[in-house]
């Protein structure tokens, strides 16, 4: 019964490293699904300053240079404000030949080319929102004021899991135009340019070269690997990131007080058997080595079982956790750490009730009754 | 019945590693649930005393936030005009037109760029702001490249001292101040001359104008009037609900990660609390059938097994309180994604957190003590004392 208790105890305990540690990877995602292949070029004062859509060909110019593709953050609202989900212009065709990991079918992708309004959306966001293709969507501009109105050309998948496949993407020449109409000192802006780079080895002197270009003008250039870009907002949060850290290893603090609790009390009501064995001989070391044993068995056990449990958790966590994490995927590092843990917090929490257990006088040991 | 609590409280002082270890997985779970609600205060905290009640924001209709909205200067003229704004006793009205953009600046020690505030400002600004103090240096003169720092900054941010230049948008920028506005998000700001700011970074727009009421019950009177004016696409806002709006989705990201971790570890600790009482009353069944034979009722002892197992929670729990009350002396600057620039805030601790932390310990221990200390009141008096 007890052993039965502190089993599932260290399971729920191994379920929670196991989820914070995806929350943690999640919070990475975006890192870890970046190209070494891809630059990311941006005003050097912060992001929300633009740079001028000249510089594309300037920037196209510099050698090892592939493509170039220019972005904006859109910031649309659909419908109310937690339906967030990331919305962005880009220059359609350029961004599908940087991005190869974003599948579209070859009649969805020609579609999406041709119509100025249509727009692709991620997989996950339709079954969000029941979308399909053909459908009619307005965005409510928070950055670009106005009702802005798309048609869904496509569905897009990743290659991968480690793709977001919740993302809006719409042609950069409507909101262009629409700007030029509505607000032109606004137009013929880029948030961003997403720069590919034949070798990833010169990424740092591409980087250096463009920013070299629009050193001392108006609006000097930022450019990194798309992972430092990413890695960035990362550190940005990172407050919070050390947080969940410092809570998954509480976590692993309670593991070892329950199963140390459990050892203790084992000990304790088995001193007249450990006084027996002693009596007939066996060595201290043998006595704490049955007890370590025994807690280290005990926590594997339900380490495993915890792992077991993970795997539904997960999937259900993520669902409720999807608006702030498009990618929640449960990573096998993990599930090997978690495991190591509960081996490791066996040991250690075998360790004191086993000295209590060695130090037992034979004599008084064979006494006592529990 | 003092009996009884005198025997619950004997026997886990009696037992001394399995107390500490049961009561030190309850503190820990105790720690994390309070820690997580004094997060999520004093998030809502900082933010809503940034604004104050008798101020009302205007921002462009549908942006969420300053930095991403725009007021261009014939609107704010339109808005300057409206009667309800109060004045000073020399006739002064109470309104200032600013100007929020971000800058990246390197975050101390780690040379990693966060996201700063810049507000430009006027002397107005400062009335209306009356937290808002200046603790060392002067103001910046109009008219000049000079800036003050909130005090949040000056202690996390690289090159903000007095007399240090910032570089940004092809200008330098000389640091002459340090304002303290307490823990509000004030402090996580840098604020300039609101005209050099616009000239600098070619803006001919503002982001907001503020202004304070003579009246309170005008607002939505003057909210109504602005709102549907043809000639504006303004939001116009209490200062206490726009920054409210700012801290919805952070104040719940909080929230759900927090409790949904609380409740897992609590069945953690719960199950630790169960697995104590079981061996508590295994290894003790000849005492309670020396009870029962003695005449003490099942309720009773049933009530002192809780009773043990509420001490244990309590204990606990208050251990854990303890631990993270050390946490108001921390501070967390971390980046808002709703303004998407950089705020510190504190852990909070209210009195309304430590009653529901201490509930959550009383819940744990009569949750974890329930089914042991019935399973003690059901042994037969027999049995029980034959089991030596």
């Amino acid at each position: 019964m007890r052993s039965f208790l502190t089993v599932l105890s260290v399971s729920v305990a191994v379920l929670s490293y196991c989820l914070l540690n995806t929350i943690i990877n999640a919070w990475y995602a975006g890192v870890s699904a970046s190209s070494s292949y891809r630059l990311i070029v941006r005003n050097a004062i912060s992001l929300v300053f633009s740079l001028p859509i000249s510089y594309k060909e300037r920037i196209k110019q510099v050698k090892g240079v592939t493509h170039v593709a220019q972005g904006n953050w859109f910031g649309g609202i659909y419908i109310e404000e937690k339906n967030f989900f990331a919305n962005f212009a880009v220059e359609p065709e350029t961004f599908l030949k940087l991005y190869p990991e974003f599948i579209l079918s070859d009649v969805e992708k020609k579609e999406f080319l041709k119509d100025r309004k249509g727009c692709i959306v991620g997989r996950k966001l339709t079954e969000r929102f029941g979308w399909k293709v053909g459908d009619r969507i307005v965005l409510k501009g928070t950055i670009f004021p106005g009702n802005w109105e798309f048609v869904i050309k496509g569905v897009y998948r990743g290659k991968d899991r480690t793709v977001d496949e919740s993302q809006f993407l719409f042609h950069w020449e409507y909101l262009n135009e629409t700007l030029k109409k509505t607000n032109p000192r606004r137009a013929d802006q880029a948030g961003y340019f997403i720069v590919g780079i034949s070798n990833p080895e010169d990424a740092a002197e591409v980087s250096k070269e463009i920013d070299e270009l629009f050193k001392n003008s108006i609006a000097e250039t930022l450019t990194e690997t798309e992972k430092a870009f990413q890695l960035s907002f990362v550190t940005m949060t990172e407050a919070i990131v050390i947080a969940i850290k410092l809570v998954s290893y509480v976590v692993i603090a309670i593991i070892i007080v329950v199963v140390a609790n459990t050892m203790a009390m084992s000990v304790r009501e088995r001193k007249s058997e450990y006084a027996t064995m002693k009596a007939f001989g066996f060595a201290s070391a043998a006595i704490s080595f049955i007890i370590i044993c025994e807690s280290v068995l005990i926590s594997l056990i339900g380490g495993i079982l915890g792992v077991i449990f993970t795997f539904p958790a997960v999937d259900f966590v993520g669902d409720i956790l999807s608006v702030y994490f498009p990618i929640f995927v449960l990573d096998e590092v993990v599930i090997y750490k978690s495991i190591g843990f509960s081996i490791l917090s066996g040991f250690l929490s075998g360790l004191l009730p086993s000295f209590e257990a060695v130090k037992v006088n034979i004599a008084e040991g064979l006494r006592w009754s529990g | 019945m003092k009996l009884i609590f005198l025997y619950s409280l004997r026997n886990i002082l009696r037992r001394k590693l399995t107390t500490i270890l049961t009561a030190l997985g309850m503190s820990l779970v105790i720690f994390v649930f309070s820690a997580v609600l004094m997060l999520a205060e004093g998030l809502k905290k900082t933010l809503v005393k940034t604004g104050s009640y008798d101020n009302v924001v205007v921002t462009r209709k549908s942006a969420g936030s300053e930095v991403q909205s725009g007021i261009e200067k014939e609107q704010v003229s339109i808005i300057e005009t409206i009667p309800e704004i109060a004045t000073d006793s020399n006739g002064k009205k109470y309104i200032a037109r600013e100007l929020v953009v971000l800058i990246g600046l390197p975050k101390l020690g780690t040379n990693k760029l966060s996201n700063v505030v810049i507000r430009g400002i006027k002397e107005n600004s400062m009335y209306l702001r009356d937290k808002v103090k200046l603790i060392k240096g002067s103001m910046p003169k109009w008219g000049s490249n000079e800036v003050i720092v909130g005090s949040r900054i000056a202690e996390k941010f690289e090159g903000v001292q007095i007399g240090k230049t910032l570089k940004f948008a092809q200008r330098e920028w000389v640091v002459v101040g340090v304002f303290d506005a307490g823990t509000t998000g004030f402090s996580s700001e840098i604020w300039a001359d609101v005209e050099q700011l616009k000239q600098a970074f070619r803006r001919p727009n503002y982001s907001s104008v503020i202004f304070k009421l003579t009246n309170l019950a005008d607002f939505e009177q003057v909210k109504q009037r602005l709102e549907t004016d043809p000639r504006l696409t303004v939001e116009v806002r209490r200062e206490v609900k726009y920054y409210e709006d700012q801290s919805t989705m952070m104040a719940k990201f909080i929230k759900v990660m927090g409790m949904s971790m609380t409740i897992v570890f609590s069945i953690g600790a719960i199950l630790g609390a169960m697995i104590t009482m079981y061996s508590a009353i295994a290894q003790r069944s000849s005492e309670i059938g020396t009870l029962r034979a003695l005449g003490f009722q099942k309720s009773t002892i049933l009530i002192a097994f809780l009773v043990e197992s509420l001490f244990l929670s309590l204990a606990g729990g208050i251990f854990g309180l303890f631990l993270a009350s050390f946490l108001q002396f921390y501070t967390i600057s971390t980046m808002n994604w709703q303004t998407f620039s950089e705020l510190a805030f504190s852990f909070t601790l209210t009195p309304s957190i430590i009653i529901q932390s201490l509930l959550f310990s009383i819940i744990m221990g009569i949750s974890g003590g329930m089914i042991p200390a019935y399973k003690a009141s059901k042994e037969h008096i027999v049995d029980a004392l034959r089991t030596a």
